[in-house]
């Protein structure tokens, strides 16, 4: 490989700074104890206790999957730092009151605090650390009925729905990373849209990784009524550190009667320096649940951080007639390791999924897709359509595609599509000889390459997502 | 046809290159070579395989698998060998490529248009938008003949070999460059499409730019009439004459021009 093509990829992470804010954590390590205290600290009802407790248990009966196409040290789940918040007296009451170092902070990143400022108007929800610091238009929202808070919050003033919702789609005891979630998630975000309701904006949550040593572990839950929709956007950062991270959250979906639930994610987590050093490890369970007839769920994500990627955002499709969606694109670069897919459950009668998934290796690294689609017995007419590219830049990198596909029913139809290609010395020579410069003509591939999954992005995501992607690999295509 | 007192587009003088092969240099390929093409001229250089024809148009358009290592090359005056590969196509050489790449993803009308635009900021000219762009390209689509929906076509994706160096005279008429190097562009193309690429190229000649083809075969040499044929041997061009020099190749063979160099 040229040395243009590695400088293209090779692009420094913005976004390694730490914001100087004082803190305050709960001691390293893992213990009943601990969780108590978290609890506590949160002032959270005794069922909530009973939940986070028996993950807990759980959880201490379950191993570490070792079956991801990922190579790691083992994790010290001692060694962490299960709470961490900026330390603020009081609750706010306007968004003036956030202390000023973290609106700089979140001004830096790019996500303005001030409601007057925001000119895309996107509703945002933000989590430093663990902690929600602060959620725009909450109260123009809630004129419709819409409720759009930080978990804590749901947790005191709708308790109703946390509790018949929590665990519903993905239960504490899951797997490994969703128990231990289960047992010491600390905030995130919620959100509730009333029957028949369109929600006006996209609701959007910025999440930030600030204190060394810490793990992050929200939840995430949203909840579409019959005949609702609406659009959730997911954007999330870290300061650069030597030492892993680990981030494992957890984010339900449920949609009900013809309910329409966008989700769509720009990972953007510190992805280690070009040895391999510091980095998140983002180990997620995401899953949607079309509960109803003609309801839709539908994952986009541009995964283009973290260390090492694992999550398999899914749908599990029991209305009939309903419809799960799942378009990706995983960049990794350097020695950053992805395995992630999707899983698409086909439950109901006459249901319908979709995946498109495109990997970009460059680099060292490792990029895996990893999928299962299943259509039961009763899942009468269903039908998928799967499409996984990837793409090698350079000859050091690898890409791996794992589908499973089990069909129980035989009036279901299912299609896979797979293809490999590469960015070449000749493709790039070829853009050169055409006047076309290397980072336009690398842009210009990728985008080419990743066109099918950025149509599925809301606008101004697709603009990030395409720069993002370009910064990624400038310098390593030449 | 033959014009002395036209205007020198490339000047090429005791041009000598190695290719590059895993990072290490070593293999020289082109051994002093010479030419001089002036405005409104068709050159054909001619030879047999590792001739070192293919590695000289390529050698000239910066490809990164050749180091120049003598020599020097000029283009309307300004040094090639101190341009990038892009600086060079923007300063008017074209390289019609004989195994065209494919692109996945990327519609052609979308890099003729970058590749368009790119080149009027260079002039300094305005920018075309995409339904102006659309015009210009519907016209010159004419040129080679070609149905508009290869437009919306990645890049030679899924095109036929006489497609894909369709697609490469498409581009030159786009680019209207000032030298454009053919390498075996009638290479794998039935009889008709190597009329309507030859038709193509005849037409986008003009007093003010040049074509020089690189070529095995006389049968080109029939549609686009040349000026000049050169004949290339062991890196170096070893005999220059009149178009009848490719007939009389044809009759007697390369031996033939090696006996006598």
């Amino acid at each position: 490989m040229s040395s243009a093509i590695q400088n293209l990829v090779n692009q420094p992470y913005k976004h390694g700074f730490v914001t100087d804010i004082e803190t305050e954590a709960v001691p390293k390590g893992l213990s009943e104890d601990v969780i108590r205290l978290i609890s506590k600290k949160k002032n959270e009802p005794e069922w909530l206790l009973e939940f986070r407790l028996s993950a807990y248990r759980h959880w201490l009966t379950m191993e570490e999957p070792s079956w991801p196409n990922v190579v790691y040290p083992k994790i010290d789940f001692q060694d962490i730092i299960y709470f961490a918040q900026p330390k603020s007296k009081k609750q706010l009451a306007s968004m003036d009151e956030v202390d000023p170092e973290l609106r700089r902070t979140f001004e830096k990143l790019g996500v303005p605090l001030h409601e007057q400022k925001m000119m895309t108007g996107v509703a945002v929800d933000v989590i430093f650390d663990s902690v929600s610091v602060t959620t725009t238009y909450k109260a123009k929202l809630a004129e419709i009925g819409i409720i759009f808070c930080s978990f804590s919050e749901a947790v005191h003033e709708h308790p109703e729905l946390v509790k018949q919702y929590l665990g519903s789609v993905v239960p504490s005891g899951d797997n490994f990373y969703a128990a231990l979630n289960s047992a010491v998630f600390t905030d995130g975000s919620f959100c509730y849209i009333p029957k028949g309701t369109k929600c006006p904006m996209d609701l959007s949550t910025y999440f930030r990784i600030n204190t060394e040593g810490s793990g992050q572990f929200e939840r995430t839950l949203i909840i579409a009524e019959e005949g609702a929709s609406v659009s959730y956007l997911e954007g999330c950062t870290a300061p650069q550190f030597d030492t892993n991270q680990l981030h494992a959250a957890v984010v339900e979906l449920v949609a009900l009667d013809n309910a329409d639930i966008k989700y769509s994610t720009v990972q953007n987590w510190y992805a280690g320096d070009e040895n391999g050093k510091g980095g998140i490890f983002n180990f997620v369970t995401k899953r949607g649940l079309c509960k109803g007839v003609n309801s839709k769920i539908s994952w986009t994500q541009v995964e283009t951080g973290s260390a090492i990627t694992w999550k398999y955002p899914s749908c599990v499709l029991l209305g009939d007639n309903s419809i799960g969606e799942f378009y990706s694109v995983a960049l990794t670069n350097h020695l950053q390791q992805a395995d992630t897919g999707s899983k698409m459950i086909h439950i109901g009668k006459n249901t319908r999924s979709r995946i498109i998934s495109k990997g970009i290796s460059a680099g060292r690294s490792n990029n895996s897709y990893r999928g299962l689609v299943k259509i039961g017995s009763r899942a009468a007419g269903a039908r998928n359509f799967s499409q996984c590219d990837s793409m090698l830049i350079g000859d050091s990198c690898g890409a791996n595609t794992f589908p499973t596909i089990d069909v129980q029913n035989v009036t279901a139809q299912v299609e896979h599509e797979a293809s490999t290609s590469k960015i070449g010395e000749d493709q790039m020579f070829f853009f050169a000889q055409r006047g076309i410069g290397s980072e336009e003509a690398v842009s210009m591939i990728i985008n080419g390459f990743c066109k099918d999954v950025f149509v599925h992005l809301p606008m101004e995501f697709a603009v990030e997502a395409t720069k993002l992607l370009g910064l990624k690999l400038e310098g390593s295509v030449g | 046809m033959i014009n002395k007192g036209s205007k020198v587009l490339l000047e090429v003088k005791n041009l000598k290159a190695e290719v590059v092969v895993d990072g290490v240099g070593g293999v020289e390929i082109l051994k002093g070579v010479n030419l001089t093409v002036r405005a409104g001229e068709v050159h054909a250089i001619m030879g047999v395989n590792g001739s070192g024809k293919s590695t000289f148009s390529k050698v000239l358009a910066g490809h990164p698998d050749y180091t120049v290592t003598g020599g020097t090359a000029t283009l309307e005056g300004k040094e090639l060998f101190s341009l990038a590969a892009e600086e060079r196509a923007r300063a008017g050489l074209f390289l019609a490529f004989q195994y065209p790449v494919e692109i996945p993803g990327v519609s052609n009308s979308a890099l003729l248009r970058l590749a368009y635009n790119t080149l009027q900021n260079e002039r300094g000219l305005e920018e075309l938008d995409p339904l102006e762009f659309e015009d210009l390209v519907q016209e010159k689509i004419k040129v080679v003949e070609m149905d508009p929906s290869f437009l919306d076509r990645s890049v030679n994706e899924g095109f036929s070999g006489g497609e894909k160096k369709r697609n490469e005279i498409l581009q030159m008429a786009i680019l209207e460059p000032k030298l454009a190097i053919l390498d075996e562009t009638d290479s794998g193309l039935d009889i008709d499409a190597l009329r309507i690429v030859a038709n193509g190229v005849n037409s986008l000649l003009t007093p003010d730019n040049a074509v020089v083809m690189v070529t095995h075969y006389q049968r080109l040499l029939n549609y686009i009439v040349p000026d000049y044929v050169h004949v290339m041997d062991g890196g170096r061009i070893v005999r220059t004459g009149g178009k009848e020099l490719a007939l009389e190749l044809e009759a007697r063979g390369y031996d033939w021009v090696r006996a006598a160099a």
